[in-house]
């Protein structure tokens, strides 16, 4: 996958939040074969350094994240102050509109989108399979596209599989990326097989019972269901073919 | 032969009372004037199943038996388990935490009711985890101080004593720099005083993004804690948190929105990449720390931990 003219070699996005340790982040990043890693800003400020420092460690690109902004303004100042912490103009847009949804708030998010790209910022902006939202990001300056597969944290999967089909074929050539609501190594292989470029994903491996283990699970997940897709999943049919013909079979008995 | 324990927190009062209790010459020193830092915003919790949700196995088997240490040292033990309990949409996590722990029975609203009769009728199924403790860390930490004293060991606060002996240095983030890989995990929390609600046992109430619990004190007095923030500001409480830590607590029991807000408390843990306390020998001394938000769980058994090493040696041992 390239994005802002960067080639991501791994498909698999990490999210560094609620893990039971630092450690236990590493050991699941270097399992799951991740090469971006997402850090949130907003609540840490400037006082989480020693956290960065060891997330930086993983040697992941990082993509922070304005992760529990409300507005266009706290969004647009967090992005500025991850450019100045982390040295990177990548930005995962979130500009929440809903405290206890979680859900993006689009209008806002276009708004500060438009801003940041045109201070230079790599914006991944977290939306939803709305095609005009998408439309109006693309337009703001943004190069690639985060829907939703279902509301953070809530671990439903593809919560309108058609949706986000009609979204792949709307934008084709566009990288698009799955970002929240993933719960299951399955549900990521979904979206794979409908030709989504990459999943993001936190919740589902850092609360895992095994958070190292579900890494790579899903790592193998994004693996088949990118390579399903490369070679062309057979369309579903209303009636059985037989693999093998049976007419002229010879009859015994 | 004297052992200069640096820091009057948890830490470093546990292993100058194990010290002391194995005869040695001990002294405490620590520089500022009164007790502060992470062990004075302690919940106090002795809860070695439930911190099992997301703690490693390690620290659960260190604090198995702190209850107990406690217990035979300082007043205010009280051994009558956990409530944990959910709002009805999130009561997958109660799946969850049920899953990833050890020692907990299913209760239904029944049995809560009996528990703790102030949540009858709010919770319709819970976990009770009956082998758990809790103290006050406040009234802990002085009356470790006071058997301190009477065992005969000096006890120095505020700036000005140097340290005469074996340095034993249990300063937590203090010691950040001499101690690698230390980070701080900053916690906010909040005391408040309610005449309405009375609870017997800390209750947990999880919730995806802001699992809270409370834990009753003396005089109506409830803790309210805490946040985990990976960031090293000792500023005041945020606006952010307070509204958290107080909208968990109102969905726990209306009433604590006519309690009184006594404190609002912000600390820094200090914690090791891998969340789990170590006692390192090194060429500047030995240092206990890294016990992070599981002071009062794991303490007395890193104090056992070093005593045993220092005497079972003969002689203090150095770095290896």
């Amino acid at each position: 996958m390239r994005v802002y003219g960067t080639e991501i070699a791994s498909r698999l996005l990490l999210g560094t939040a609620q893990y039971p340790s630092p450690a236990i982040l590493a050991e699941a990043v270097a399992a799951s074969g991740a090469g971006v890693l997402t850090v949130s800003l907003r609540r840490e400020g400037g006082g989480g350094a020693a956290f960065r420092e060891l997330v930086a460690r993983t040697g992941c690109r990082l993509l922070p994240n304005t992760a529990g902004c409300h507005t266009v303004k706290e969004a647009v100042t967090t992005a500025q102050m991850a450019r100045e912490l982390f040295g990177t103009n990548w930005i995962k847009l979130e500009v929440i509109g809903h405290s206890d949804s979680l859900q993006p708030d689009v209008f806002a998010l276009v708004e500060a989108a438009r801003i940041l790209a045109a201070e230079g910022f790599s914006v991944f902006p977290y939306t939803t399979e709305d095609l005009i939202v998408g439309e109006r990001l693309l337009a703001a300056g943004c190069e690639v596209l985060m829907p939703w597969g279902a509301p953070i944290g809530s671990g439903q999967g593809l919560r309108t599989p058609s949706a986000l089909r009609a979204m792949r074929a709307h934008f084709p050539g566009v990288p698009l990326i799955v970002d929240a609501g993933i719960g299951a190594p399955s549900q990521a292989a979904q979206a794979m097989e409908m030709g989504f470029d990459a999943v993001l994903l936190n919740t589902a491996v850092a609360k895992a019972g095994d958070p190292v283990a579900m890494a790579r699970a899903f790592a193998r997940a994004i693996e088949a269901g990118a390579e399903a897709h490369a070679a062309g999943l057979m369309p579903p049919r209303d009636m059985a073919v037989p693999s093998t013909p049976v007419l002229g079979l010879a009859e015994f008995g | 032969m004297t052992f200069s324990v640096l820091g009057a927190g948890v830490a470093g009062l546990c292993c100058a009372t194990m010290l002391a209790e194995a005869g040695l010459e001990v002294e405490v020193i620590d520089s500022q004037p009164d007790p502060q830092g992470a062990s004075w915003f302690a919940g106090g919790m002795l809860a070695p199943f439930c911190e099992g949700e997301s703690a490693p196995a390690e620290v659960g088997r260190l604090g198995r038996d702190a209850a107990d240490w406690w217990a035979a040292r300082v007043p205010g033990v009280v051994r009558a388990g956990t409530l944990v309990v959910a709002p009805p949409r999130d009561g997958a996590e109660l799946t969850r935490f049920a899953a990833r722990t050890e020692g907990n029975e299913q209760v239904d609203a029944a049995r809560i009711a009996a528990l703790e009769p102030e949540l009858a009728g709010r919770f319709e199924r819970g976990l009770f985890f009956a082998g758990e403790a809790h103290l006050d860390p406040r009234v802990a930490m002085v009356a470790l101080i006071d058997r301190l004293r009477g065992m005969g060991a000096a006890l120095h606060f505020g700036e000005g004593a140097a340290p005469q002996g074996q340095v034993i240095d249990c300063r937590g983030l203090a010691a950040r720099e001499v101690v690698p890989g230390l980070r701080a995990v900053r916690g906010e929390m909040i005391v408040l005083r309610s005449a309405d609600v009375s609870l017997s046992r800390p209750v947990r109430l999880l919730h995806p993004r802001f699992p809270l619990y409370v834990v009753p004190r003396a005089d109506g007095h409830f803790m309210i804690g805490a946040t985990m923030v990976e960031s090293d500001h000792d500023g005041p409480v945020t606006a952010r948190a307070a509204m958290e830590l107080l909208s968990a607590a109102f969905t726990l029991h209306p009433a604590f929105a006519e309690a009184g807000i006594v404190e609002l408390g912000a600390g820094l843990r200090p914690a090791f990449a891998d969340n789990i306390p170590a006692i390192r020998y090194s060429g500047d001394g030995i240092h206990v720390n890294g016990l992070y938000r599981h002071g009062f769980l794991t303490a007395p058994a890193l104090a056992r931990q070093l005593v045993a090493d220092l005497t079972q040696s003969g002689e203090v041992r150095h770095a290896s």
